[in-house]
């Protein structure tokens, strides 16, 4: 019998941040070939760090982002702060991770309520979702503002926030600053758990496959701004030891560089791999939101990244709560470092999963060396192993709802292909 | 009332600006009654033909086909508005104008053959006419909306030209260049944002790009009275509106 060929093609991917494309061939009943290509210009970030002051890094690379610039400033002041030999003390630590959550807020929530949700119930997008399911929308909107109100609040903007600075802030917030975010905190909250619930009843497309989770261990909190970097499979590393650990590809459809682990293979980042390392460490009143609807911990069905996602927003919205109320002003709106030659390297969690940040600077304060190794890139892979995971089913379908399918499951890691054309430092690894 | 059909592009950038749409929380069910984004990837599915009536447009232009689209956009819509300072100066990836292209491939990728740029990230009106521009990176929310409501009101739009200076003077703030002797944009940046910097304790950046008419040359010799390195002053320059004229000229006299 002649085999039967048929090709799934996206030019544009839609509802997801930047401009990729998608290629699915189908045989039989399998898929042949996955390429999801990126065709975000390339934008040379780390080309064009070399050369500049340590001060600057921050802001510059959260241009990179319009979702994530909180976790560029964090991962590379983090980076920078290792080299200056800075420590920041407990209320900056704090404030940090208050701005980094109101992130994981706003960045989360237009994901599932904007981008991903309407894949669920078959809408075309949030717009369309609005007029058949408009209370949940509204409410959906409320916390996503909130998160936005939590950054400008901190950060002057809530898009490439000015206040942030290697060894904390330009200036002290003040307490009576944060305090007017409570005035709403019962609505919020009551919005983000009727969210979680809303999402944990969505029709679930089913999707298995073996592979690795791996995200940051929190130490007694739930993991953003520090910790170990762990495995669903027993990896356990610090944040040093992380790039020895990549195996870097570059393919010939795509401006983004993928990643695998060494001896290990493709890997999985994002709060679906947070989730399930950390599920432990989720406010209680979250879990038992979870377990009421059947769900647990772990999740191995990357449709249900949805569901973490929501988690981890009503999770930010209760502990920003404790945050705000126990926030003491420093004495100092940032620690001074000591300007000197050397490199280090650090990862935060991005509401997409681990963002890397390497420099190195010289005795001057200059940049001499960078490397960013963005979530999304860290993904690429286990979003073409989804697809030809999911073969069968995108054959049995007709060629319009495979095509929306497939798209979903793009969609399922929030890719941020903005992020994703950003790399550098290319060993070539022959194996 | 015919809905204003809106198309939303995005070219060389962080998707930031075209978010700004996104995060009209409080008003966008409302504005959608209004204005119809007839295409807008970020957000939808569907996507409906031109011609529209206006075209917002994020993102400096940096590969060949992207001179292409550009083009199109152009073609198919009444009205073209530039949005956030890639599209309206080039942007932060205009930083790489002033280096070697191809030593910037090596040193990102691998394989850098496969990798095709333009020799400039440039803003769109260096390919098209643009009819508007609004600035910042980002370009502020409330700008944006102020600029739609306009439109939708049949009014010429307009937005302040006032700089960041004026802007913090009305705030009230002390001035962190005078007082605190820290190096500040403000002076010669247009406004927008609301002098937004000083009011959180450092100086402006300029992500708003030059004011009409600004003086560098007066400032800098203020820069320099502080002990700032000529090194030092055009790094200043050389942020988030490195490729427009006035900041460019600082530039090159910097060199």
């Amino acid at each position: 019998m002649k085999s039967m060929s048929r090709v799934i093609k996206v030019d544009y991917l839609a509802r997801v941040e930047g401009e990729g494309s998608l290629f699915v061939e189908l045989e039989d009943d399998k898929v042949s070939r996955v390429e999801l290509g990126i065709f975000e210009p390339p934008r040379f970030f780390e080309a064009f760090l070399r050369g500049r002051k340590y001060y600057e890094v921050p802001d510059i690379t959260a241009r990179i982002c319009g979702i994530c610039p909180v976790a560029y400033i964090m991962s590379s002041s983090r980076a920078l702060e290792k080299i200056l030999t800075v420590e920041v003390p407990e209320e900056i630590e704090k404030l940090r991770r208050i701005i980094y959550l109101g992130e994981w807020i706003e960045s989360h929530m237009l994901h599932v309520l904007m981008l991903h949700a309407p894949d669920f119930l078959g809408y075309e997008s949030v717009l369309s979702m609005a007029k058949d399911h408009p209370e949940i929308v509204k409410k959906g909107l409320k916390v996503k503002w909130w998160g936005n109100q939590v950054i400008r609040v901190v950060g002057g903007r809530s898009m490439h926030p000015v206040s942030c600075r290697i060894g904390g802030f330009y200036r002290i917030i003040r307490k009576e600053e944060l305090l007017p975010l409570l005035k709403e905190l019962n609505h919020v909250k009551e919005c983000a758990r009727k969210l979680l619930e809303w999402v944990l009843e969505l029709p679930m497309p089913d999707l298995r496959r073996e592979t690795e989770f791996v995200s940051l261990r929190g130490e007694g909190e739930y993991p953003i701004l520090k910790g170990r970097v762990l495995s669903s499979k027993g990896l356990n590393i610090s944040e040093d030891e992380f790039e020895d650990n990549l195996i870097v590809e570059q393919t010939k459809y795509s401006t983004s560089l993928r990643y695998r682990l060494k001896g290990r293979g493709y890997y999985i980042v994002g709060p679906l791999a947070r989730y399930n390392n950390n599920y432990d460490l989720l406010d209680p009143e979250v879990r038992s939101v979870v377990e009421s609807h059947g769900y647990g911990a772990p999740l191995h069905n990357s449709f249900q990244s949805i569901i973490a996602r929501a988690a981890e927003v009503y999770h930010a919205v209760l502990e920003l709560e404790e945050l705000i109320n126990s926030y003491r002003e420093p004495q100092q709106p940032y620690v001074e470092g000591v300007v000197r030659g050397g490199a280090g390297a650090a990862i935060t969690e991005a509401p997409r999963g681990m963002l890397y940040h390497k420099y190195e600077i010289n005795e001057r304060g200059y940049v001499v060396d960078a490397n960013i190794i963005p979530p999304t890139s860290q993904n690429l892979a286990s979003i073409e192993q989804d697809l030809l995971a999911l073969g069968n089913k995108l054959a049995t379908l007709n060629p319009t709802d495979a095509q929306w399918l497939a798209e979903q499951t793009v969609r399922n890691y929030d890719p941020c292909i903005s992020c994703s054309t950003h790399f550098l430092k290319i060993k070539y690894i022959n194996k | 009332m015919r809905k204003l059909r809106v198309a939303v592009y995005k070219f060389s950038s962080c998707d930031g600006c075209q978010l700004q749409f996104l995060n009209l929380e409080d008003e966008l069910l409302e504005l959608s009654n209004f204005i119809e984004f007839a295409l807008f990837y970020e957000a939808r599915r569907f996507v409906g033909s031109g011609p529209y009536d206006v075209a917002f447009v994020e993102g400096s232009i940096s590969t060949p086909h992207e001179v292409e689209v550009i083009k199109k956009v152009r073609e198919e819509s009444k009205i073209v508005v530039a949005i956030g300072a890639c599209a309206t100066s080039g942007g932060i990836q205009a930083l790489r104008n002033w280096a070697n292209e191809k030593e910037y491939k090596l040193y990102v990728y691998p394989r850098p053959e496969w990798i095709e740029t333009l020799k400039y990230a440039e803003p769109p009106s260096k390919y098209i006419r643009v009819d508007y521009e609004i600035r910042g990176c980002p370009v502020s929310k409330e700008q944006l909306l102020s600029f739609v409501l306009q439109l939708l009101k049949g009014k010429i739009p307009t937005l302040p030209v006032d700089s960041v200076c004026v802007e913090c003077k009305r705030r009230g703030n002390v001035c962190v260049l005078v007082a605190r002797g820290i190096p500040c944009l403000g002076p010669i940046t247009m406004g927008g944002c609301g002098a937004l910097c000083p009011s959180y304790g450092r100086g402006c950046y300029g992500c708003y790009g030059p004011m009409i008419d600004p003086k560098p040359e007066v400032l800098n010799a203020c820069f320099k009275e502080l002990g700032l390195k000529p090194k030092e002053i055009q790094l200043l320059f050389k942020q988030f509106t490195n490729w427009s004229k006035e900041f460019r000229r600082v530039i090159e006299e910097y060199e």
